[in-house]
């Protein structure tokens, strides 16, 4: 006995099948919808960034190029050798060497200080642990993408090279852009 | 038979130097309309989809063809090892000099005076029109079977036979839309079919023809939606895949030079050529520019079909041409020519 589905029975609509006359008729239609639909993009203009001009501004989370900081009123690194963030780096490309602040030669507020600073930004993989890791905020994930470089070494940043603000700044984006 | 018997009669013949200098300023103008095109289909697609296109290289970009045809030019000549030397030479230069002599029996007008000689505004005017066409788009395929098959590559040997089976099926539709146009001019040379239009063009009487010349025309021209020849996406580059620097070139030139034909073509038979509609009848220096005018309009449509259909499969390609453009080409001949009784 066949099963009665009763008033479960859902219509479904078809599509038309495609060939025949008919067929014909409906792709023609439909290229012409297509046309309209491609001819439409013209009016609406280009969503295109000039890049090397226009430049994407990015988040203020943004995990870019590696920033040290100093003190704003002293002027003193905020870095203090630990090598925290060396041991949290998981691509292992930080290398930290500490000296003893004199006080002749203080570089730090605290005892110690980098000596060495590198970060070899060809095996960074922008993870941001090291920022995490920073016992005093010395180290931060600033907005730079634009490291591309010819040579290997050149992508070896030194602890000068991460003090100073960058010659061209990325733009940042505004409050809900 | 008798031997000298022409194939086909020249309907107005020039000077030899007359002939040479149209030949010249032909090739020439045709030659320099390619770069035009190519820049302006990357920044007409590229507008398409919302975007600018190629816009650094001079102003607005329009020096890309240049900066391109610099860096194939400078290209290695390499081929397989298993290539056949001298046609894998010979195939692109095949492919460029039948769409050069195609463009030679294109109107642009009728006779004009110039330096006090009767020119006709054409390389050629020959009796046979549109067959000459046919018949070189015919040898045209050699250029493209050779190409594919002397590259000793199993790649370019299917991609040329793909584009040898898509172009004979859609040769047939093709020629047998032209049937109607020819029957109503009751003429076969390209200027009788201009002036057959001077009442009304062929678009109006001969539309279905119209359409199935033009289709047949993308599919001849291997453009997208027939571009199953190239398709960049799935077969490497066809019979072009062997290909590289200046030979590679010849046959993107040669694409394009066709591009321009079947557009001017059309403009012709089915638009009228020179003439304009409304009983405008301008100087005749003005007939090339209408030409070339009506002739981008079907350039910019077959941008436009590029940016908008996907790539047909093989199987809808086939039938596409024999199951509808054949018998609806076949049907339109036989109502054109019944028709054409009828009001006799």
């Amino acid at each position: 006995m066949p099963w009665n589905p009763g008033d479960d029975v859902i219509a479904v609509q078809r599509a038309p099948q495609p060939g025949g006359v008919g067929g014909v008729y409906r792709a023609f239609g439909e290229t012409l919808r297509g046309l309209k639909t491609t001819f439409a993009r013209i009016p609406e203009g280009t969503v295109t960034l000039q890049y090397p001009e226009e430049k994407t501004p990015v988040y203020p989370r943004f995990r870019g190029r590696h920033r040290l900081h100093r003190f704003a009123d002293t002027g003193l690194e905020k870095c203090v050798g630990c090598s925290l963030c060396a041991a949290a780096c998981p691509a292992d490309c930080i290398r930290v060497v500490a000296a003893e602040n004199t006080p002749e030669h203080r570089v730090s507020a605290g005892e110690r200080y980098a000596a060495v600073y590198e970060i070899n930004l060809s095996r960074c993989i922008f993870c941001g642990y090291c920022e995490v890791a920073c016992p005093f905020d010395a180290i931060t994930m600033g907005p730079d993408y634009e490291m591309s470089d010819y040579h290997r070494p050149d992508l070896i940043f030194t602890k000068e090279m991460l003090l100073v603000e960058p010659f061209e700044r990325t733009p940042l984006r505004g409050e809900g852009e | 038979m008798n031997a000298l018997v022409p194939l086909a009669d020249v309907v107005y013949v020039e000077p030899w130097w007359m002939q040479v200098l149209k030949s010249i300023v032909i090739f020439l103008v045709g030659l320099q309309i390619l770069p035009v095109m190519i820049v302006a289909e990357r920044k007409i697609l590229g507008r398409f989809q919302n975007r600018y296109g190629p816009n650094r290289v001079g102003p607005f970009g329009i020096l890309q063809p240049l900066a391109e045809i610099v860096k194939f030019a400078t290209k290695e000549q390499f081929r397989p090892r298993t290539a056949i030397a001298w046609l894998f030479a010979l195939a692109p230069v095949i492919s460029i000099l039948t769409a050069v002599a195609s463009l030679a029996i294109v109107p642009f007008s009728n006779t004009v005076d110039i330096f006090g000689t009767k020119t006709g505004l054409y390389g050629l005017d020959v009796s046979i029109g549109p067959l000459y066409l046919f018949a070189f788009s015919a040898v045209a395929f050699y250029g493209i079977m050779l190409g594919g098959w002397a590259s000793g590559s199993k790649y370019s040997f299917l991609g040329a036979m793909r584009a040898a089976a898509q172009l004979i099926s859609y040769e047939v539709a093709q020629g047998l839309a032209l049937v109607g146009v020819i029957m109503t001019a009751q003429t076969l040379s390209l200027v009788g079919i201009v002036e057959a239009q001077q009442g009304m063009w062929y678009i109006v009487p001969q539309v279905v023809g119209f359409i199935i010349f033009l289709v047949a025309g993308f599919a001849e021209t291997n453009r997208p939606p027939f571009d199953l020849v190239e398709a960049d996406a799935e077969l490497v580059q066809g019979y072009m895949t062997e290909y590289g620097g200046t030979r590679m070139v010849a046959y993107l030139f040669a694409e394009y030079l066709n591009l321009l034909i079947i557009s001017l073509v059309v403009t012709t038979v089915y638009l009228g050529g020179w003439l304009l509609p409304f009983g405008i009848d301008p100087p005749t220096w003005v007939d090339p520019f209408v030409v070339f005018a009506k002739a981008f309009l079907f350039i910019f449509f077959f941008f436009w079909i590029r940016a908008t259909l996907p790539r047909l499969r093989y199987d809808q390609l086939m039938s596409l041409g024999w199951k509808i453009l054949l018998p609806l080409a076949t049907i339109n001949t036989l109502v054109t020519a019944i028709i054409l009784v009828a009001t006799d």
